[in-house]
């Protein structure tokens, strides 16, 4: 009984924290507060249909984009916790524990379950509609991608409250990661949620590439699709090439840590570097995959909001391949001072230097298609024009890091810090704020305020400047990064202190950016022609938000930017009068629910190395996959009957 | 989706293929036999840099022998061909064909699995455990993927069987028993990696 | 002339931001090592300023002038495509940049792995990191010091360095770039302060809790100033036991000390050979 009580109180449980007690309430009343609404407006059989069992890749989107911002909210309290205790020298708001679990969350829910779940809610919510398809290649795997997803996140997170968070940075640098230097539960949430979650990332991109290159409308070759659906389709590609690395290194230190492998000990044979170099020749390309899609984004708002076509599609396509085939080359710039000799570091330099001139191709790209254009000031074009002198800063800090020598002073320093929220803020955030406000009104059927968005983009650009500007100077003054706290007598205080009033500026952004959304639910104008930007690709051509079936007959296209070309030639009423047929869609599961559910047991189980746990979970796993397997699923029709009145109520008929 | 589950009209072709449904299950079980591939070169990768980190311990030299990974790959090629055989009776529309090379394909996968599970355990019995040193951390990390692979090869089979035998030869079941054995015959392009970088590297070099 | 005079410019402009009284040990090298290092920084930073004020040129334009709500739009053109003339273009004015950047860079590389100042006998210390100090070992001098280090000013130093514990990294950056220390490997630095002085050395990698105060001290002295240091130190300072050896291993912070010898089987611990390290295990160091 002792026993017992001493693990819950210091093993299972965080104790001795207030923050974290004031956590555990929040999480309780939050909770409580779900199950209350569900229970009240008598919800829980319409969550359970609508959501959690659908396969419909739409409403997938919806739940990774929301599962997004919640994360963008708890990755963003990590920063703001951050900068408020480096806004002064020598302070003790937090101890160096806390903090160095704050920046592991940090940048590990900002990379993992912000910005990759971001992208590809939108992808989800997009790309189908885009190349004027039904749904996905493999809807039910989309479920499952999705929920492993969730579920990760969510085992991530839980370790905060329970058993202690992982406190080795998000890159997990070896030996400090193994057991030795570092015991305790924490670092194993990061293994095996960070696992979890990518089996569903790569199940996605196979997912994509398949959707891609086998369901697009008749007469939609790959040169004429548009350029988000390009962005997802190479991403999907460095996903697929990725991934596999990183669900090899994640699997080394567990096994590593849990049955001690000397994989990357620093005795017996192993070696730490190891894990440098598997981690980042996956962790390259990642950067690659969460600033793909939002260059397509990026291409996509640029030209719908200045009223012109892409400027240099061919060579668009052709620089995100270059990028694609150069982000496998270039990982030891991760770690130019790691004791490689010159002729690696050289190559390794070059080949960094190299991957600029596709970038800014593209730069150059979209600067031309603002030239002689109509250029519409929208929130969503807001985001993607600041994008263009934000990120070309972070990209000019990228080749200097890439020049060797220099980087040897960069390094590790807020130099590298700047650079890299430079190029994901400016790129990557940028771009999903842009999505957001995009296709929103496709999502839900009514458009986010224009002026509570502008307000919202002013504050956030201005405070992320005045944030991740000085860092460059202070990294030059020699502070860096990872610090918990800093002496009083090297001149840093003054530029920590403003870069904490930008961070706060971004957060207020940000609290007024989750207004819009709840006002505009309420009070935001309609979207009832489908089509509220003039838009130029196929998602603007179905009602908002899209039926079920996404297209009442499936369209021929001709040419790129179909949509806007079949209004230029007066091919809509046309299309939408052909005779309709019964659509056949695929039947909701639970099973993906339910089997991601089982692999967070399993997780759970192996974090703190309760093997039969971890064993019982797995059997379930294998149990619904053998269910799947048996299963004769052949989904169901649509009849004509209700497309027609579908049809007609969105003033299509 | 109407299009992807309608038979093509006169498809004398392989039923796996008939439905836009199967064709695409197929590609997609081809794009991830690629992230496989990755998968396998990470684990071949790391083998080799650890192969001579032996930390005074155990080394290639010492526990590999020939006999038993040369019958371990004369079974899993073997089965490779018979599974080839089943694809070939798949094609002639011939149920008790398929099912009866699917099994020999299977038995012969078993004999495999358990003269690998003999291996490791005759190694953990000669003080060659996990944890004794990277190279052996290596070594049971990629043999043993590669005979997780099977094995759950063997499960996925005998489903994939009883499939065949409920409903017969249709383009959904000759599509399962296409990819099964697309996947059997990937692990066994990987076994002929592992018999070369892992056991004969071993004894040579 | 056109670099000169650029480098002047960037020179004033760091003069101005100096005037703050700022310290900036980046851009204000002390030694031959972080002079190189400075160069780069200024010259990358001088082509990069031309692509910045490129784009920002061109982005100002279009945005302002093509607003649609202009007072006049006859040069809207919605289906201009492309210009292959201009992708060749501006794909190679960029190549040109890489290569004036990358030719020097590679050179650079290949120098800073040398000694910097050729003509002068270098010094080598050896250079431990632990949880949460740094350990200096002089061979020459058959000394050990903690968390400071004394070297003779315009003499190369020839660091060789490792870690007794998580993967840390050296950095001085007034006197020049970092370099990693890996358990149970050897990595080289070469460092040259030009004038005595005192320079602020800390890690730069995150190595756990008390990572924020492993710092320690760089302190040049003139040649004849660090020999009478030495021998002082070889007098008077306790002898370094490997009792004492292995608490200063254990984690924690322990201030600045000093020994006058350390024990026999430290010796050669550059050559990778370090019984005292992990409890008395031989690791294999491979054979590749």
């Amino acid at each position: 009984m002792e026993n017992i009580k001493d693990f819950l109180l210091h093993d299972f449980f965080v104790t001795g924290e207030p923050m974290i007690y004031m956590a555990d309430v929040a999480i309780i009343l939050v909770s409580l507060a779900i199950v209350f609404v569900l229970t009240y407006f008598k919800k829980w059989k319409w969550l359970w249909k609508e959501w959690l069992t659908t396969v419909d890749h739409k409403k997938i989107g919806i739940m990774y984009i929301i599962a997004a911002l919640a994360m963008l909210f708890r990755g963003g309290a990590d920063g703001l916790l951050m900068r408020a205790q480096l806004a002064l020298p020598n302070l003790h708001f937090l101890n160096a524990q806390h903090y160095n679990e704050i920046f592991t969350t940090h940048g590990t829910i900002m990379i993992f379950f912000m910005a990759m779940p971001f992208l590809f809610g939108l992808i989800n919510v997009a790309m189908p509609l885009q190349i004027g398809a039904r749904d996905v290649a493999f809807p039910y795997l989309n479920a499952i991608s999705f929920w492993l997803f969730f579920f990760g996140a969510l085992l991530f997170n839980l370790s905060f409250v329970i058993g202690g968070s992982p406190d080795a940075g998000w890159t997990s640098y070896t030996p400090l990661a193994e057991k030795g230097l570092d015991p305790g539960v924490g670092e194993n949430y990061y293994l095996i949620g960070l696992q979890l979650s990518g089996i569903g990332t790569l199940a996605s991109g196979i997912n994509f590439i398949v959707t891609i290159l086998k369901m697009r409308a008749p007469g939609m070759t790959l040169m004429k699709m548009p350029m988000f659906t390009w962005a997802s389709l190479i991403t999907s590609v460095i996903i697929v090439f990725a991934f596999p690395v990183l669900t090899v290194a994640l699997a080394m230190l567990t096994i590593d840590r849990l049955f001690g492998a000397h994989f990357f000990t620093a005795d017996s044979g192993g070696m730490p570097m190891m894990w440098a170099n598997l981690f980042w020749i996956w962790g390259h390309p990642e950067v690659y995959i969460v600033i793909l899609p939002a260059f397509g984004i990026f291409s996509e708002v640029i030209s719908t909001f200045a009223g012109k076509k892409l400027f240099g599609y061919k060579a668009m396509v052709w620089s995100m391949i270059v990028i694609c085939v150069l982000s496998f080359f270039v990982w030891v710039h991760h770690f130019f001072a790691m004791g490689a000799g010159p002729a690696v570091n050289s190559f390794f330099g070059v080949s960094t230097m190299l991957i600029a001139i596709p970038t800014g191709v593209k730069i150059f790209n979209w600067l031309l298609t603002l030239y002689k254009a109509k250029i519409r000031f929208t929130t969503a074009n807001l985001w993607a024009l600041a994008f263009i002198p934000n990120f070309v800063i972070g990209g000019i800090t990228g080749v200097m890091l890439a020049v060797v020598p220099a980087d040897f002073q960069y390094h590790n320093s807020y130099f590298l810090i700047a650079h890299f929220h430079y190029v994901l803020i400016a790129g990557t955030v940028f771009a999903v704020f842009a999505g957001l406000h995009y296709w929103w009104p496709k999502m839900f059927g009514h458009m986010l305020n224009e002026r509570l968005g502008k307000w919202a983009f002013w504050i956030f650009v201005i405070g992320f400047n005045v944030c991740f500007l000085p860092m460059h100077f202070v990294g030059l003054m020699g502070m860096t990064r990872r610090l918990y706290t800093y002496p009083a007598d090297l001149g840093w205080t003054p530029w920590n202190f403003i870069e904490t009033i930008g961070a706060f500026a971004m957060g207020v952004a940000f609290i007024i950016m989750v207004y819009n959304i709840y006002w505009s639910a309420r009070y935001g104008e309609r979207d009832t022609t489908g089509d509220p930007w003039n838009g130029r690709t196929l998602e603007w051509a179905v009602s908002s938000p899209a039926p079920e079936y996404n297209f009442a007959t499936i369209p021929e296209v001709k040419s790129l930017d179909a949509f806007w070309e079949m209004k230029k030639n007066g091919e809509v009423e046309k299309w939408r009068k052909q005779p309709l047929e019964p659509i056949h869609m695929p039947d909701n599961s639970y099973r993906p629910f339910v089997i991601s559910v089982l692999f967070f047991i399993a997780g759970f189980g192996f974090v703190f190395e309760w093997l039969w746990l971890g064993v019982i979970g797995l059997i379930g796993v294998f149990l619904c996959l053998a269910l799947r397997s048996f299963e004769k699923d052949e989904g169901h029709h649509i009849p004509v009957e209700e497309i027609e009145r579908t049809e007609r109520a969105a003033g299509r008929l | 989706m109407s299009e992807t589950h309608a038979v093509a009209t006169e498809s004398r072709g392989p039923l796996e293929y008939a439905t836009k449904d199967g064709q695409m299950k197929i590609f997609g079980f081809w794009v991830f036999l690629g992230a496989e591939v990755v998968l396998f070169s990470c684990l071949f990768a790391v083998y080799l840099a650890y192969l001579h980190h032996t930390a005074g311990g155990p080394t290639a030299h010492d526990l590999y022998e020939v006999k038993g990974f040369l019958i371990e790959t004369l079974l899993l090629l073997t089965s490779s061909f018979t599974c080839g055989l089943g694809t070939h009776e798949l094609r002639r529309r011939n149920k008790a064909g398929v099912l009866a090379w699917l099994l020999i394909t299977l038995l012969f996968g078993l004999g495999f699995i358990g003269m690998e599970v003999k291996e490791f355990v005759d190694y953990v019995g000669e003080g060659a455990t996990l944890s004794t040193s990277a190279f052996l951390s290596s070594f049971y990390i990629l043999v043993g993927t590669h005979g997780a692979h099977v094995s759950l090869g063997i499960l996925w089979m005998i489903a994939v069987m009883i499939q065949l035998g409920l409903y017969g030869i249709n383009p959904v079941t000759a599509r399962k028993a296409f990819i099964v054995g697309l996947y059997w015959h990937f692990l066994d392009v990987v076994w002929v990696f592992i018999f070369t970088a892992v056991y004969l590297t071993g004894l040579v070099l | 002339m056109v670099k000169k005079a650029l480098k002047s410019l960037m020179l004033f402009g760091l003069s101005i931001f100096a005037l703050t009284g700022c310290d900036v040990p980046v851009l204000q090298p002390q030694g031959p090592v972080a002079e190189k290092q400075f160069h780069m920084i200024i010259w990358s930073s001088i082509l990069m300023l031309f692509v910045l004020l490129t784009v920002f040129t061109l982005f100002g334009f279009v945005v302002f002038k093509y607003r649609a709500n202009r007072a006049n739009d006859d040069d809207y053109e919605p289906d201009l495509e492309g210009n292959t003339k201009l992708e060749i273009l501006w794909t190679t004015i960029p190549i040109i940049i890489i290569l004036l950047l990358a030719i020097p860079t590679v050179i650079t590389i290949h120098d800073s792995m040398k000694n910097p100042s050729p003509d002068k006998k270098p010094i080598t210390i050896e250079v431990t990191s632990a949880e949460w100090k740094w350990l200096f070992r002089y061979p020459e001098q058959g000394i050990e010091t903690v968390n400071v280090v004394h070297i003779p000013a315009d003499r190369p130093v020839h660091f060789v360095l490792t870690s007794a514990g998580a993967m840390n990294s050296f950095w001085v950056p007034s006197l020049g770039g970092q370099m990693y220390t890996m358990p149970d490997m050897k990595t080289e630095l070469w460092l040259e302060a030009d004038k005595p002085g005192r320079y602020d050395g800390r890690a730069a990698n995150f190595n756990g809790e008390n990572f924020a105060h492993m710092t320690f001290t760089v302190v040049a002295q003139k040649q004849a100033d660090f020999d009478k240091w030495a021998d002082k130190v070889k007098a008077e300072a306790p002898a370094l036991t490997m009792k004492e050896y292995k608490k200063l291993l254990k984690p924690g912070l322990v201030g600045k000390k000093v020994y006058s010898s350390y024990p026999a089987e430290l010796e050669h611990a550059s050559d990778m050979d370090m019984p005292g390290m992990k409890g008395g295990e031989a690791s294999e160091h491979g054979k590749h």
